[in-house]
């Protein structure tokens, strides 16, 4: 390897350990770069490297960093930005340690249904985990939509490529023949809120979005929100549910923290879509900032989904009344207001999201 | 046509009164140069159609453009077989009282009956400059067939055979990132993230595409815009908004931006009901 390439693979090596996708293949297009421009030039390489090694936004600031300290004089090795140890929020709020799930009661037909409707905020543990085996055991089909591919049918649209080659083969022109629309499962996008006030449920819901992904991974995105709006898709798509969950948690910076429903719904909106989608907002609407904010995103919201249907742990309740402040915003905008604290709430949802 | 280095793609850009910085000239030169897509992201707005459209006009190559749909298929993206004539041709042939099958598979499977979309046309086109628009708005399934493409700028048809581009064509293939595009697609490309200009840059293209606009008045609206992007808005204007807002305002006499005239012609910047309810509420077109 001449000295130049040695250089440009030391620094792609640094450019990987600070989590930008810099691979092989990234790094060859550099060098097939650098041989039409002037490595002499510190901007030039540059631009090479920011255009060749980096794949989004984020990158950016990742790779500034690292072009100033790898050719910024000293070559220093930077460790794997700050992600500071993630405390395992999720075992802070309910510690199902694998000691309770031994010790679980056997399960019968009628505990399971007396589990199925209680609130899993004040289950036991014991009683969480099963309730939690029977999430990840939910395969509850998804809604279709028509796809834009095609199969032979005996009414539709006219199949053209078919009725040519009959043509050819009989040698005229006898009959049509006719093709219709296959179908595909219609995408769902979940956002989980995470903040405090959510706490008691956050597992649970993270568990029912885990059973979502591995029931249609290509068909179902899932956000959660808070203080901070985070893709977690990628790591629920993990086939075990405990594996899924910690990566779950170590990617959301925002455990517990506040609410800002209505910014979060605009970054979303911004960032990523929702066109055509059913989309899932679980939440119990304790909005920290401006109602009026959440109810103008949640308008915009409904212009572009499938369907809007919102979660709320407490709606399971028969006293329930949307009174929150984001609840009250959100309304006029939902397609449906659906419990979400027990097994069957989860049970229904999902048959919602079957047929809906 | 020569360009040896960005700094002369820049000043051969600015001849077609597009003003790129640093970056994007070598992003473009460097696709130029290496024959690799260039694949540009960033909010709608800031000039990602447009340097398609300049890049062809320098080069002097026609400008193919696909845009991207929801259910954007191969019949609409790459070629689809003339199904009328095929008809017509095997209907022709039976009134002559030809039979034979294979000549006749032969004879409808010709080019002639092969009707050319963006991606063969650019292909088969050559110089082009082909402009795979918001290829976040198109289906995953359709990244996965656009690389195929883009890997070796061939594309097979089983009844004909394979086409392949002698010199490939420039390609620029932009997203607004309302999606994540797959990676296998952008590591294939050339990745650049565009932002909206900086002030000075902001005026300098005002001036630059718009004759009549003075300085004066190109400040005033650089200025607004850059306030109005700050403002939190559903949908902030990018440069093509504020070209067409100073061309609203210029075509009314503005010399410079009052806030009548602002609030009257504010439809060119501003795209949503919202946007202008609140930049009006909030006083946002009087400068200061």
């Amino acid at each position: 390897m001449d000295e130049l390439a040695a250089t440009m693979t030391g620094f792609a090596r640094t450019l990987r350990a600070a989590g930008v996708a810099a691979d092989h293949e990234r790094t060859q297009n550099l060098l097939l770069a650098l041989a039409h421009l002037d490595v002499a030039d510190s901007r030039e390489v540059y631009w090479a490297g920011r255009l060749t090694l980096c794949a989004t936004p984020d990158d950016l600031p990742r790779y500034d960093r690292c072009f100033a300290a790898y050719f910024g004089g000293r070559r220093a090795t930077l460790a794997r930005t700050a992600t500071t140890s993630v405390t395992r929020h999720l075992a802070e709020h309910h510690d199902d340690g694998d000691g309770d799930e031994g010790t679980a009661a056997p399960a019968t037909a009628s505990r399971i249904e007396l589990l199925r409707h209680r609130d899993v905020a004040r289950l036991t543990e014991a009683e969480r985990a099963e309730v939690h085996r029977m999430l990840a055991l939910l395969r509850g089909g998804r809604a279709r939509r028509r796809s834009r591919r095609f199969e032979s049918a005996h009414r539709g649209g006219l199949d053209r490529r078919r009725t040519i080659r009959d043509a050819l083969r009989t040698g005229e022109v006898a009959g049509l023949r006719r093709r219709r629309h296959t179908t595909r499962p219609r995408k769902v996008v979940l956002l989980v809120d995470v903040s405090g006030s959510m706490a008691p449920y956050a597992e649970t819901l993270l568990r029912f979005a885990h059973a979502l992904v591995r029931s249609e991974p290509a068909a179902t995105r899932v956000y959660s929100i808070g203080t901070r709006l985070t893709p977690i898709t990628a790591e629920l798509r993990h086939r075990d549910p405990g594996t899924a969950l910690d990566e779950v948690s170590k990617a959301i910076p925002d455990w517990s923290g506040g609410t800002r429903l209505g910014a979060e719904l605009k970054e979303f909106l911004t960032r990523f879509s929702a066109r055509g989608a059913i989309t899932v907002i679980a939440s119990d609407g304790w909005e920290r900032g401006d109602p009026e904010l959440l109810g103008t995103q949640m308008a915009r919201l409904a212009r572009q989904a499938y369907r809007v249907i919102w979660v709320n742990p407490h709606k399971g309740y028969e006293d329930y009344q949307p009174l929150t402040g984001g609840m009250r915003a959100a309304l006029p905008h939902l397609d449906d207001l659906v419990a979400g604290h027990s097994l069957a709430a989860f049970e229904q949802l999902s048959e919602r999201l079957a047929h809906a | 046509m020569d360009i040896e280095s960005p700094a002369k793609l820049i000043e051969l850009l600015d001849r077609h009164a597009y003003l790129a910085d640093e970056g994007l000239a070598t992003a473009a030169f460097l696709a130029l140069r290496m024959g690799r897509p260039l694949f540009l992201e960033g909010e709608a707005g800031v000039g990602k159609t447009e340097l398609a459209k300049t890049l062809a006009a320098l080069l002097r190559a026609p400008l193919i453009r696909l845009q991207c749909y929801e259910g954007l298929d191969a019949a609409q993206a790459l070629y689809d077989w003339d199904f009328a004539r095929q008809l017509l041709h095997l209907k022709a042939a039976e009134a002559a009282g030809i039979t034979d099958a294979d000549r006749l598979e032969g004879e409808i499977y010709d080019r002639r009956f092969l009707i050319a979309r963006p991606l063969l046309k650019a292909i088969e086109t050559q110089p082009s400059v082909l402009l795979v628009d918001e290829i976040d708005r198109a289906d995953d399934e359709f990244e996965a067939f656009l690389l195929e493409v883009l890997s070796d700028f061939t594309i097979s048809i089983p009844e004909l055979g394979t086409i392949r581009a002698a010199t490939p064509p420039v390609v620029v293939v932009t997203s607004n990132r309302t999606r994540e595009v797959h990676d296998a697609l952008k590591r294939r490309c050339l990745y650049h993230w565009l932002e909206h200009p900086g002030f000075d840059r902001e005026v300098a293209i005002l001036r630059r595409r718009l004759p009549g606009c003075t300085e004066t008045l190109a400040t005033q609206v650089a200025g607004t815009a850059a306030r109005l992007r700050q403002a939190g808005l559903v949908k902030p204007p990018g440069v093509a908004e504020t070209l067409d807002w100073t061309e609203a305002l210029l075509t009314l006499g503005a010399k410079e931006l009052d806030p009548d005239l602002a609030a009257a012609t504010l439809g060119a910047a501003l795209k949503y009901r919202e946007d202008v309810t609140a930049v009006i509420g909030n006083g946002l077109l009087s400068h200061g």
